[in-house]
């Protein structure tokens, strides 16, 4: 990223523009030539699939600008005016709002990854801290994104979400009205929401940038966990990951394309074609499915301000998470035990996922505290525990010599 | 390489310090505009009082009216519902405090204190779930008052949290009656 490159182009334009800014050799040299794995599986390509979704994102989001109105008043006839009048708002609209649902699918699936192929571990502690980083930052432009539409779900929820802050003591009222603009959600909450949500995807793409640039210093983590020892192990990113990645993409985008055009308010609620209404509450408010096991941990808390606390630190715990694991094995395919656990603990995400769908009362509020428990215990006890209790399995000398005994394998 | 003698403390060490603090407050008292003008507005302060007539409100009825963009409940309690209020003792009442602002300062949460004396069929009080911020539903929940419908809050006949996750009772807005009939909330 710095100082001058070794390269030499046979084009004496190109040359002459990289010797007075290296651009061309760094796309060659970060983009094409970077050294990769060379058995990265499938779970690797969620990276770029979600790359293509902010950008998918940002087109469809600045088309929507162009006719949105902002307005308490007019916000909700401006999205119904998209759907009906605008050459082919309907697409752009569902696009939008199926691509949030998708960029979070697929974001899930890179954590999980990261965590089962411990790629959070040394030297990768910040390119990690970056991704959570990310990840809450998509998770604020998603909820402010969901209320501009200005729907019944838009309205409470932003209602809801905001009153959390209620629960800080002595100031959390003050902030809250803050955060509102008035002594409701309404046209200030609006107006501010639509400028920060506009903003924060390129917030967003700043760090998407910094997690690239955290990933290039190091290179990826692999299956086997067991760094790159030589070039046997790589392959250039170009054409063999561009190629992976690309038709991963299509088939994710085909995916998505299913819901767009034959589900495209699988994943929304009915309450939100009905314009927001500020005396009047939906019988059952949930948030998008996106935040439910989050909503569920802050619902198991009897308690406002403890619950509250738990469902940030239920995030915040992430950014621990290199420090909270203890085996010096990376990969989750050589630990016994932390394999079992890894899909005990997925499980249970999908379980809060169930929970905070479910009107909080009789056994799912049981389900829900048992679950909470454990998502915590999974990092503060069993994590620490296992790296220090487990055997691990013996690990390939090199990526090499794993991909050649696979091969052998089958061969034989 | 000579090197001076350094005492603690020297006039640049000052300056530094001194230059240090004036660019923090500056930087601060820059910063504020940005931060406060996220406050309610002018315009959003000017809609703070709002007058209304009980008149017409019938025993038994309940009405919504906005304040602030905020529902606030204005009933007309039943005399059961107002006995069924006197008659709960204060060691039942999840929040012993009046939340009413027209109360005197440090008031219980008995009936009397939340509603104005010698007016004490009208309750008025906000219609927001001191949880997070629900409109609850009237004549309903296990105490014959309002329900949460959000994540269960029961509230009694004098709009007190008896059972759910809600911390406070329903706060009570500043009103006076300006006639026999005519209150002004705000």
């Amino acid at each position: 990223m710095s100082g001058h490159s070794n390269y030499e182009f046979k084009n004496p334009l190109v040359n002459w523009v990289d010797s007075r800014l290296p651009i061309v050799s760094l796309i060659k040299g970060q983009a094409m030539d970077f050294p990769t794995p060379k058995n990265l599986n499938y779970w690797w390509t969620f990276g770029g699939i979600l790359a293509i979704m902010l950008v998918l994102q940002l087109i469809t989001g600045i088309v929507l600008v162009m006719h949105y109105t902002p307005t308490a008043d007019l916000a909700f006839d401006s999205v119904e005016h998209i759907m009906r009048d605008v050459n082919y708002g309907w697409l752009l609209r569902y696009m939008h709002a199926n691509g949030a649902s998708m960029f979070f699918i697929a974001v899930y699936i890179h954590i999980f990854r990261g965590m089962y192929y411990g790629s959070y571990k040394e030297p990768r502690e910040v390119l990690w801290m970056l991704g959570v980083f990310i990840f809450i930052a998509m998770m604020a432009t998603a909820f402010m994104g969901y209320v501009l539409p200005w729907g019944q779900m838009s309205f409470w929820g932003a209602k809801v979400i905001t009153n959390l802050f209620s629960a800080i003591p002595f100031v959390g009222d003050s902030i809250v009205t803050w955060l509102w603009g008035g002594f409701n959600v309404g046209d200030p909450t609006l107006n501010r929401f639509f400028s920060l949500h506009y903003l924060l995807p390129f917030v967003l793409a700043a760090l998407v940038f910094l997690h690239i640039w955290a990933l290039h210093v190091p290179g990826n983590n692999n299956p086997t966990g067991v760094e790159v020892k030589s070039e046997a192990d790589t392959l250039p990113f170009h054409p063999y990951y561009t190629m992976k990645d690309l038709f991963a993409i299509v088939v994710f985008l085909m995916f998505m394309a299913a819901f767009v055009f034959f589900a495209p308010n699988f994943m929304g609620h009915a309450d939100n074609y009905i314009e927001a209404n500020p005396l009047s509450t939906p019988p059952h408010i949930v948030p998008e499915w996106y935040f439910l096991p989050f909503y569920a941990i802050l619902r198991s808390i009897p308690d406002k301000l403890l619950g509250v606390i738990a469902m940030f630190s239920s995030l915040l715990i992430l950014l621990a998470l290199p420090w909270l694991d203890s085996s010096r094995v990376r990969s989750g395919k050589y630990r016994p035990i932390f394999k079992q656990l890894f899909w005990i603990f997925v499980f249970n995400c999908l379980v809060l996922g169930v929970v905070g769908g479910q009107p909080p009362e009789g056994i799912w509020v049981t389900i829900g505290r048992i679950s909470t428990a454990y998502y915590f215990l999974h990092f503060i006890i069993l994590l620490p525990l296992i790296g220090l209790l487990e055997s691990p399995k013996p690990l390939p000398a090199s990526i090499s010599e794993d991909v050649l005994a696979k091969s052998g394998a089958k061969s034989s | 390489m000579s090197t001076v003698e350094e005492v603690e403390g020297t006039r640049r060490d000052f300056l530094y310090i001194a230059t240090g603090a004036v660019g923090v407050v500056g930087a601060a008292a820059a910063v504020w505009p940005f931060i406060d003008q996220m406050n309610p507005d002018a315009s959003v302060l000017a809609l703070s009082s709002a007058e209304f007539d009980l008149a017409p409100i019938a025993v038994g009825q309940s009405l919504t009216v906005k304040w602030r963009g905020n529902p606030v409940f204005i009933r007309h309690r039943t005399a059961k519902e107002i006995e069924e209020a006197k008659a709960v003792p204060m060691s039942d009442l999840v929040d012993p405090v009046s939340r009413n602002v027209n109360a005197p300062a440090g008031a219980d949460a008995s009936d009397v204190n939340r509603v104005v004396d010698g007016k004490e069929q009208y309750l008025i009080m906000m219609a927001i779930c001191t949880h997070l911020g629900c409109v609850p539903i009237g004549e309903a929940g296990d105490y014959d008052g309002w329900f949460c419908p959000c994540h269960g809050s029961h509230y009694d006949t004098a709009g007190r949290i008896r059972k759910g996750p809600a911390p406070r009772n329903l706060d009570v807005p500043p009103y006076k009656y300006i006639s026999d009939s005519k209150v002004v909330i705000g």
